[in-house]
C-alpha cells in the first residue's frame, strides 16, 4: 500500500497540488502535455491491477442505484457484480473521457479546435455504462456531444484531436469536425437537435429486417426531447416493434433553458406514453450499465416469433459541467454553487473511486 | 555501416516527425483567418439627424426594441431569446417589455413557426427566431405550406402577413456544415414569402422594421458573420427601407457585380482591385431583397453594362443565381457582350476545414472579372 501511495505522490508532485491534476487545471494542457499526464496518471492504476494479486478481491457485488419504471412490471436487477478489471476499464474510461474534453476546451480557447464543440465532462458515466453493456453488434446514434463516445466506440484518443483540429488523420478525414464523429456501428454525431432519434430507429428498422438480433441506442438531450420528430419516431417503432432503445441524457439544460421551463413533462421516461420508460441514475455507471443490459434482453426476446418486446424510453439523469457549447460559459443560467456540488457530491468518476475501485475492490487506486 | 546506421536513425526520426507534425503542431500553426472579406460600411443618410454606432446586432436588438414599442401586439419568441439569444440580438428586451411578449420556447423549430404562424393569422405581430438558418429545415413546412399559402388558399380572409421569422445564416469563418448555410435559394421558390437580407447595420434595422410592418411572412436572413464585424452610424429614429428595391452601391461602366449579405463587401473590394489591376470599371449592386426580387434595376445595370457576375455563398447549382442568370439573358440577351457568370459555393456540403477553398472569394470574382472582360 505504501508502495503505491509513494506512486501516486510521485505522479501527482510535478503539478502541484492533487487536485490541480485533475480539475479545471490553472494551465492550459497542451497535445503533449495530455498525453503524458494521462500515462503518468494511469500508471499507478496498471501497477496496482499487476501488483495487488492476492490481497485484494478480484469481484464484488454492488446495489444499483433505484430505478422508476413507466409501463413495465420488472425493474432491472437490484444489484449486480463488477471485476476488479471491469470496474479499472470504466474509471480509466471516464478519465480519458474527461481529459480529453479538458484538453478539447483548452485548444478550443487557443483556436486549434474551430466551429462548434460540446463538451460530455460530466455525462461520462452514460456512455462507459452503456458501452459496457452493448454487444459488438449493437448500434449507437447520438447528437454533437459525441467525443467521449466516439472514443468509448473505438476511436483512438488522437483519432478524435485530429478530428477536432481538422486533420485528415481524424476519425472522419477531418471533414465532420466536433460534431461528426464515426466508428463501427457509431452512426454519428448529429448536428440538428433530435434528428438522429428517426435515424435512429431507422436503424433498428435495418437490425430487424436483416435478422441481426441487435438494437440501436439512439441518444438526444433533455432539449431534443421537445422536438416532434421523436414522437414520430416512437410511434413507429412502437407500430413495428423494432429493437430501439430511445436514451434521453437528462443533463438539465436544454442549451440555456432548464428542463421545467421547456417541458410540460420532466419525466421524460414517461413520454413514450405507450413505449415502457425506466429512469437511471446517470452518475451510476453500473446502474447504467444494468440498465442496458435489460433493455438488450428486453428489445431482443420475449416477443412475437422470436423477436423482442418492442421499443425502451430511458431517462438517465446527469449534468454538464461545461456551458452548452464553447461559447456559452454556462453560468447565466445557473450558479457556480450548483455546479460545483454536483462536481463535489454526483460526479460519476469520484462516485467510482469511492464506491467500488477504492472500497470494495481492494484499493486499486491507492489512496 | 555506422554511417548507414546513421542515416537510417536520421530517417526515422524525420519519419517520426513527420508523422507527429500535425499533431504536435495543431495547437498554435492552426490559426486561420476568420474573415474573407473587408467590410464597407455604409454612410448615414442625410435626412437623419441623430446617430448611435452600432454593430449589427444591437442595430436589429434597436429595430426590434422599435417594433415592440409602436406595436402593443408584437411578440417575440425562439430558443433562448429571454436571455439575449445565443448572438444578443433580443438582449435586454425581455426585461424592458415583459416575460408575455418576449419569451423562450423549447427546442422544436416546426412548433416554433407553426406557433408563430397561428400568432400572425390570429392577430399579432409576430417575430420568431430560428437559432441558426441552418435549423429552419424542420420548420420548412410549416413556412411553405402554411405561411405562403394562408392568403391565397383562404381567399384573403386570412392571412399571416403580421409574420416575421429571423434567422443567422452564412460563412463565420468556423462554423462547419450546420451554422453556416445559407437557404435563400429554398425558400425563392415560394411564392407568398418575401425573403430578405441585410449588408450592414443601418440597412438591417430599416429592412427589419419593413419585414415586421409588411403584409406579409417575411425570412429575414442576417449574416452572422457581420453582428459584430459590422459597425455603423445608424440613425436612432424609427425608419424603414422598401423592400424589394435593390441598391446600387457603386455605378460602373463595364461589368456589373451583384450578391446580397456578406458577399456584398467581397463584391466592393473586387471592384476596387478590378479598377487598379485590370482598369475596370464595376457596378456593384446589392439585391437586398431575394423574393420577390428587383429584376428592373439589375436588368438596367446589365443592359449598361452588357456583363453580369452573380455571387454568393450558397451552393451554385439551383442557388438564386441561376434565376437572376436566366432572367437576366431573357431580358438583356442583345446587350450581353458575354454570357452571365456565377462565382458561389460549390456543390459540396458546407465544408469545416476547407471553408476558405469553398467561399466565391475576392480572388475567385476577380478572375471570373478578367475572364468575362477577356470573353
Amino acid at each position: 500500500m505504501k508502495m503505491l501511495t509513494n506512486i501516486l505522490s510521485s505522479v501527482l508532485r510535478p503539478r502541484g497540488a492533487a487536485g490541480q491534476l485533475w480539475g479545471q487545471g490553472s494551465a492550459a494542457l497542451m497535445w503533449t502535455d495530455f498525453w503524458e499526464l494521462s500515462m503518468r496518471a494511469l500508471a499507478p492504476f496498471m501497477t496496482a491491477v499487476r501488483g495487488a494479486g492476492g490481497n485484494s478481491t478480484t469481484e464484488a457485488t454492488f446495489e444499483t442505484r433505484p430505478y422508476k419504471l413507466h409501463r413495465l412490471e420488472e425493474p432491472p436487477l437490484p444489484s449486480t457484480t463488477c471485476t476488479r478489471d471491469d470496474a479499472l476499464l470504466y474509471y480509466r474510461q471516464m478519465q480519458i473521457i474527461r481529459r480529453l474534453e479538458s484538453a478539447s476546451g483548452n485548444l478550443y480557447k487557443e483556436k486549434a479546435i474551430r466551429g462548434f464543440c460540446h463538451l460530455y465532462s460530466g455525462q461520462e458515466a452514460i456512455c462507459v455504462g452503456i458501452r459496457a453493456a452493448l454487444r459488438s453488434e449493437d448500434s449507437v446514434i447520438t447528437a454533437y456531444r459525441d467525443h467521449g463516445w466516439a472514443y468509448v466506440m473505438g476511436c483512438s484518443v488522437v483519432g478524435v484531436m485530429a478530428e477536432l483540429t481538422g486533420r485528415s488523420q481524424g476519425v472522419a478525414r477531418g471533414k465532420g469536425g466536433s460534431m461528426h464523429m464515426y466508428a463501427k456501428n457509431f452512426f454519428g454525431g448529429n448536428g440538428i437537435v433530435g434528428a438522429q432519434v428517426p435515424v435512429g430507429a431507422g436503424v433498428a428498422l435495418a437490425n430487424k429486417y436483416l435478422g441481426r438480433k441487435a438494437i440501436c441506442v439512439s441518444l438526444y438531450g433533455d432539449g431534443a426531447a421537445n422536438q416532434g420528430q421523436l414522437f414520430e419516431a416512437y410511434n413507429m417503432a412502437k407500430l413495428m416493434n423494432l429493437p430501439a432503445v430511445f436514451i434521453c441524457e437528462n443533463n438539465g439544460y436544454g442549451m440555456g433553458t432548464s428542463v421545467d421551463r421547456a417541458s410540460a413533462s420532466i419525466n421524460y421516461y414517461t413520454r413514450g406514453d405507450y413505449v415502457p420508460g425506466i429512469w437511471i441514475d446517470g452518475m451510476d455507471v453500473l446502474s447504467v450499465r444494468e440498465a442496458l443490459r435489460y433493455s438488450i434482453d428486453y428489445c431482443t426476446t420475449g416477443g412475437p416469433s422470436g423477436n423482442g418486446r418492442g421499443p425502451l424510453v430511458l431517462e438517465v439523469a446527469t449534468y454538464r459541467y461545461h456551458g452548452h457549447s464553447m461559447s456559452d460559459p454556462g453560468t447565466s443560467y445557473r450558479t457556480r454553487d450548483e455546479i460545483q456540488e454536483v462536481r463535489q457530491t454526483r460526479d460519476p468518476y469520484n462516485a467510482l473511486q469511492g464506491t467500488y475501485c477504492w472500497r470494495r475492490l481492494g484499493h486499486c487506486g491507492g489512496a | 555501416m555506422v554511417g548507414v546506421l546513421q542515416k537510417l536513425s536520421v530517417a526515422w526520426r524525420l519519419g517520426r516527425q513527420a508523422v507527429f507534425r500535425p499533431v504536435v503542431q495543431a495547437g498554435w500553426q492552426h490559426v486561420r483567418n476568420s474573415s474573407h472579406f473587408t467590410y464597407y460600411p455604409d454612410t448615414v443618410p442625410e435626412s437623419h439627424d441623430e446617430t448611435q454606432r452600432l454593430n449589427l446586432f444591437q442595430a436589429i436588438n434597436n429595430a426590434l426594441d422599435l417594433a415592440l414599442a409602436t406595436d402593443d401586439s408584437a411578440v417575440i419568441f425562439g430558443e433562448d431569446v429571454g436571455f439575449g439569444g445565443v448572438f444578443r440580438c433580443t438582449i435586454g428586451l425581455q426585461d424592458k417589455f415583459g416575460k408575455d411578449r418576449v419569451f423562450n420556447t423549447p427546442l422544436c423549430e416546426q412548433g416554433i413557426a407553426g406557433f408563430a404562424i397561428g400568432s400572425a393569422v390570429g392577430g399579432a405581430t409576430t417575430i420568431a427566431e430560428m437559432q441558426f438558418a441552418d435549423y429552419i429545415f424542420p420548420a420548412f413546412d410549416q413556412i411553405v405550406n402554411e405561411a405562403a399559402k394562408y392568403r391565397y388558399r383562404s381567399g384573403n380572409l386570412f392571412n399571416c402577413g403580421k409574420l416575421t421569422i429571423r434567422a443567422p445564416c452564412g460563412a463565420v469563418g468556423h462554423g462547419g456544415l450546420y451554422h453556416s448555410q445559407s437557404p435563400e435559394a429554398y425558400f425563392s421558390h415560394t411564392p407568398g414569402l418575401k425573403v430578405v437580407v441585410p449588408r450592414g447595420p443601418i440597412k438591417a434595422k430599416g429592412l427589419l422594421l419593413s419585414c415586421i410592418r409588411d403584409d406579409n411572412p417575411c425570412i429575414f436572413l442576417e449574416p452572422k458573420v457581420l453582428y459584430r464585424s459590422a459597425v455603423e452610424m445608424v440613425p436612432t429614429s424609427d425608419y424603414t427601407y422598401p423592400l424589394s428595391s435593390a441598391d446600387i452601391l457603386l455605378e460602373g461602366e463595364d461589368i456589373t457585380l451583384l450578391g446580397w449579405g456578406t458577399q456584398v463587401h467581397v463584391l466592393r473590394e473586387v471592384a476596387e482591385l478590378a479598377r487598379e489591376q485590370l482598369n475596370v470599371s464595376c457596378e456593384v449592386i446589392d439585391l437586398v431583397t431575394i423574393l420577390p426580387w428587383d429584376q428592373q434595376t439589375v436588368c438596367n445595370s446589365v443592359k449598361k453594362t452588357g456583363r453580369l457576375i452573380v455571387a454568393h455563398e450558397a451552393p451554385v447549382t439551383s442557388g438564386f443565381g441561376a434565376e437572376i442568370a436566366a432572367a437576366v439573358q431573357s431580358e438583356c440577351f442583345l446587350h450581353l457582350e458575354a454570357p452571365v457568370e456565377r462565382v458561389c459555393g460549390f456543390d459540396t456540403p458546407f465544408p469545416h476545414i476547407f471553408e476558405p477553398f469553398y467561399l466565391p472569394d475576392k480572388w475567385r470574382c476577380l478572375s471570373a472579372v478578367k475572364k468575362m472582360m477577356n470573353y
